[in-house]
């Protein structure tokens, strides 16, 4: 998110649209051109005299001092799929709550059908018939999947009380129709997050909703499930629904979509018909450059097995997990969103029990569940989730860094702030930090710097064994070339590493060698000559073992 | 290796584990039921040693005893499956009981049911408050009902000044309240039990009533599904709070003597009844039913306690214990709950 900021000039604006039109030639028109005519809309004939069902004209959203969008507009048409596509942070998930209601545009508007709406809050966006499925499913895991379907609507008999019978009939129509086999009467705590979204799926259509907005629908799904969405996707569409559709994965946005529109640092790129483009246009366009080389750099052989994880299982996430990482390696685990990688990591480390199967660092073999032994092994963990997880936002970046050291600074049971200051200082230089002042609180630094104090923090203990989870989640590119040769020098001074990562390109970047998971299973190992997007790609969804089988 | 792992699986997939439904609805009724396997055998042992324990008076003591923390306790069930606590009932009780209680010694003639009303009124306010600092100011209900415990106590207090009402000046009728009996059952046990009733049918079968379990299973998701959650919190706190000054209006027909130390200690009492019951104390999950029979059990070892002759100094220990017990249970209950459902949708999947 740094360097955004609000209200920029005109001038800036210009600029950054010429810029953009120049650079990806011109079948790319900056906002706010209308769509170009006879793109290929073969379907869509009186393509200027349709109203879209919702559109947003300039719309700009801050929080705080950082702008995440600016100036951003879009229109879904009914009967049309409309992919949303851009890079983390480029502000397709503001969009979304804007149009959820959640959050309420700075400046701009919104149109529903033409007319003019204002969205107070989620009940007003549910309302006016906008629903949306969020990419971490918002259910309430104590209550039954028919009461999480209809909750708020629930059929009533006599006496407004709640008809319990055909609320259950109801939902399980609409399973039905969504071709899932699910339990309405089952709480929904326990079902995995393919169910749950299914739950959130039969609740969109059980509003009838005439806007659907899908967040990343698809990154916890399988091969099949995914088809199913599609199916389901596809009769919503046909009946007249317009459909937001959000996904990094460009085959899907092509085999499901009729328009798409490029974010990219908080701002429309394009929006146009589809038909005509290739992915490479729609990656050009979310980066706003060619995808470079693989830019990595080499740092030496590794060395002997650092950590050994052999047939490590827990029941219902991960199964019979087995690999080792050596000194000066970077390892990656890849997979889906709920393919087991981060819980790995967690078992690993120790904050979740294993159920069966062995951890061991060096030859000394881990307790389960026990984070302080690992660390004092020599194991550091750098979780996904850096503001909730890794870092005291209140305190100062000083102290954020020096909280995993702590005995090395103490003197005597006292933790001199003076020596605090000098330790800090010498790893904000070495990670090359950009904080005004290291007692300046935490929060106030930007999505990498943040991401490099917990870095710094881990490191502080000088650790043989390092798991990162998504080292650059939502932190600007600059800063992530910077993370990414930062992990590769310490490999090159022998730490194993074992990279957790959603990103191919990050994966590909930085790893040794890349290890696939799909639903609990380590499924694909590649070396570094081997390893493609296609193939991770294919391998985490399941394609490898349909076409082996 | 895998592969036997998941024909093992496989095979004990459909007989050995209950449906996660079947699951949870064994858990609920193990729950209620286990309040009150545990209440028959704390009756049974009184009874063996102290056959007096069973004599129809003091039942009844017992079931009157027990009406006001059952009421209590439905109002507190509200706002805690909401993700909540009510901390002040017990000053809104002592505030409730004096004011509309010396009604009768100011005015003469007062009739009963407006005393009832104004002791609910004065509750509905207080609780208003609580409701509204919690919905609007989004402060944490633990601090602000906590120092509404004693913004309230203190104006009882100051009203209350070194007085007290006593038995003299409250009208016979209304003494007679707590005592009168249908078939060798106290009346007022029997309109709190419909109460309750009531109160737990709502919570089950009513929108509104389901929203609050939503609520404090999933707040944020609450908001995001367009429930409108201040409010739903506001009128939780507010019948609470008018629950709690009907109660009062109840001890003082019980008690007959009432000076500001009225119901001093409730709130603590009635969130261990509450949670005894099988709330989770973190929202979401719970019936007003399981709360009252907490409330029944604990108010059964106290007396049982005290005709067995054991000094009223072990009171605060074995209730204290048993909360221990039953929050422990709960843990063990949501572990194992948990587990299983994990294991199960895992062989769903595979």
């Amino acid at each position: 998110m740094g360097g955004r900021y609000c209200a920029p000039s005109v001038d800036e604006r210009f600029h950054t649209a010429t810029a953009l039109a120049i650079r990806l030639g011109s079948d790319y028109v900056a906002h706010p051109a209308p769509p170009p005519s006879g793109a290929g809309g073969a379907t869509l004939t009186s393509e200027e005299s349709r109203t879209p069902l919702l559109a947003l004209r300039g719309v700009s959203k801050c929080y705080g001092a950082v702008a995440a969008i600016v100036d951003t507009s879009i229109e879904l048409f009914p009967g049309e799929v409309h992919a949303l596509v851009g890079e983390n942070g480029a502000g397709k998930s503001t969009l979304v709550k804007i149009i959820a209601g959640v959050h309420q545009p700075d400046t701009g508007e919104l149109l529903l059908a033409g007319r003019d709406l204002v969205l107070r809050d989620p009940a007003s966006a549910k309302d006016a018939g906008i629903a949306v499925i969020y990419q971490e499913p918002t259910l309430f895991p104590d209550l039954s999947v028919a009461e999480n379907i209809f909750m708020g609507r629930q059929p009533l008999r006599a006496g407004r009380r709640i008809d319990g019978a055909t609320m259950r009939d109801d939902a399980a129509g609409l399973f039905e129709r969504l071709g899932v086999n699910l339990d309405p009467g089952r709480v929904c705590r326990g079902l995995s997050i393919a169910d749950q979204q299914m739950v959130e799926i039969a609740k969109a259509l059980s509003l009838n909703a005439k806007v659907i907005v899908m967040d990343e629908p698809t990154a916890a799904l399988s091969v099949h499930e995914v088809e199913r969405l599609f199916d389901v996707t596809e009769t919503m569409r046909a009946d007249g629904a317009a459909i937001l559709f959000i996904s990094h994965r460009l085959e899907e946005v092509f085999a499901l979509c009729q328009r798409v529109t490029v974010m990219r640092d908080g701002r429309l790129v394009t929006s146009q018909l589809l038909a005509g483009l290739t992915a490479d246009d729609l990656v050009r366009a979310m980066v706003g450059r060619d995808l470079a080389a693989r830019t990595r750099t080499d740092h030496g052989t590794p060395g002997e097995a650092v950590l050994q994880v052999s047939r490590l299982t827990r029941e219902g996430v991960f199964i019979d997990v087995s690999f080792e990482v050596r000194a000066g390696e970077i390892v990656a685990l890849a997979g889906l969103v709920g393919s087991g990688r981060s819980e790995v990591a967690r078992a690993i480390f120790g904050i979740d029990r294993s159920d069966a199967g062995a951890v061991t660092l060096r030859s000394r073999r881990l307790r389960p569940g026990a984070p302080t032994e690992a660390m004092a092994a020599g194991l550091a963990f750098v979780p996904e989730d850096r503001r909730q997880q890794g870092l005291v936002m209140d305190m100062s970046v000083q102290e954020n860094v020096a909280l995993a050291s702590l005995a090395r600074i103490r003197r005597g049971g006292l933790i001199s702030s003076r020596a605090e200051g000098r330790f800090a200082a010498e790893w904000a230089k070495r990670l090359s930090i950009k904080a005004g002042r290291l007692t300046a609180p935490v929060s106030q630094l930007s999505g990498g710097n943040q991401q490099k104090v917990v870095l710094a923090k881990w490191l502080g203990r000088e650790p043989v064994m390092l798991i990162v989870d998504e080292p650059t989640r939502g932190i600007d590119i600059a800063t992530k070339g910077e993370v990414h040769s930062l992990l590769a020098q310490l490999a090159g001074r022998g730490v194993a590493i074992l990279v957790i990562s959603s990103e191919l390109p990050e994966v590909l970047a930085l790893a040794d060698r890349v290890l696939v998971m799909r639903e609990g299973r380590l499924i694909a190992e590649y070396d570094r000559a081997e390893a493609s997007e296609e193939r991770i790609m294919s391998a985490a969804t399941g394609q490898l073992e349909a076409s082996a089988g | 290796m895998i592969a036997t792992l998941m024909t093992q699986h496989a095979a004990s997939n459909d007989e050995s584990l209950p449906s996660p439904r079947r699951l949870t609805e064994t858990v609920f009724r193990m729950r209620e039921s286990g309040i009150v396997v545990v209440l028959v055998v704390f009756v049974v042992v009184a009874t063996s040693i102290q056959h007096r324990f069973l004599s129809e008076s003091n039942l009844q003591f017992i079931l009157v005893n027990t009406t006001v923390f059952a009421l209590l306790a439905l109002g507190e069930t509200m706002v805690v499956i909401s993700r909540n606590v009510d901390l002040s009932v017990g000053s809104v009780l002592g505030l409730s009981a004096y004011v509309s209680t010396n009604l009768f010694s100011q005015v003469h003639g007062m009739p009963i049911p407006v005393v009832f009303l104004v002791g609910i009124g004065i509750g509905l306010v207080c609780g208003s408050v609580n409701g509204a600092i919690v919905a609007i100011g989004r402060v944490p209900s633990l601090v602000v009902t906590l120092a509404t415990l004693y913004v309230i106590r203190g104006v009882d207090i100051l009203i209350v000044g070194g007085n007290e009402v006593v038995a003299q000046s409250l009208p016979n009728r209304f003494l007679a309240i707590p005592r009168k009996t249908v078939g060798g059952v106290p009346y007022i046990a029997i309109a709190v039990a419909i109460v309750i009733a009531a109160g737990a049918y709502y919570l089950r079968a009513y929108r509104s009533g389901r929203e609050l379990y939503a609520i404090g299973s999933n707040p944020d998701g609450a908001r995001l599904a367009g429930i409108q959650v201040g409010r739903r919190i506001f009128t939780a706190f507010a019948v609470s709070g008018a629950i709690a000054g009907l109660a009062g209006v109840l001890w003082a027909a019980q008690y007959e003597t009432i000076d500001s130390s009225a119901g001093t200690g409730y709130e603590l009492q009635v969130v261990a009844a509450v949670v005894v019951g099988g709330v989770a104390i973190f929202g979401g999950s719970g019936s007003a039913v399981g709360a009252a029979l907490g409330a029944l059990l604990l108010n059964t070892i106290n007396t049982a306690l005290n005709v067995l002759g054991v000094s009223p100094n072990w009171d605060s220990t074995i209730s204290g214990s048993l909360l221990l017990i039953a929050i422990i249970l709960d843990r063990l209950i949501a572990v194992r709950v948990a587990n299983a459902l994990r294991i199960r949708s895992a062989h769903r999947v595979s």
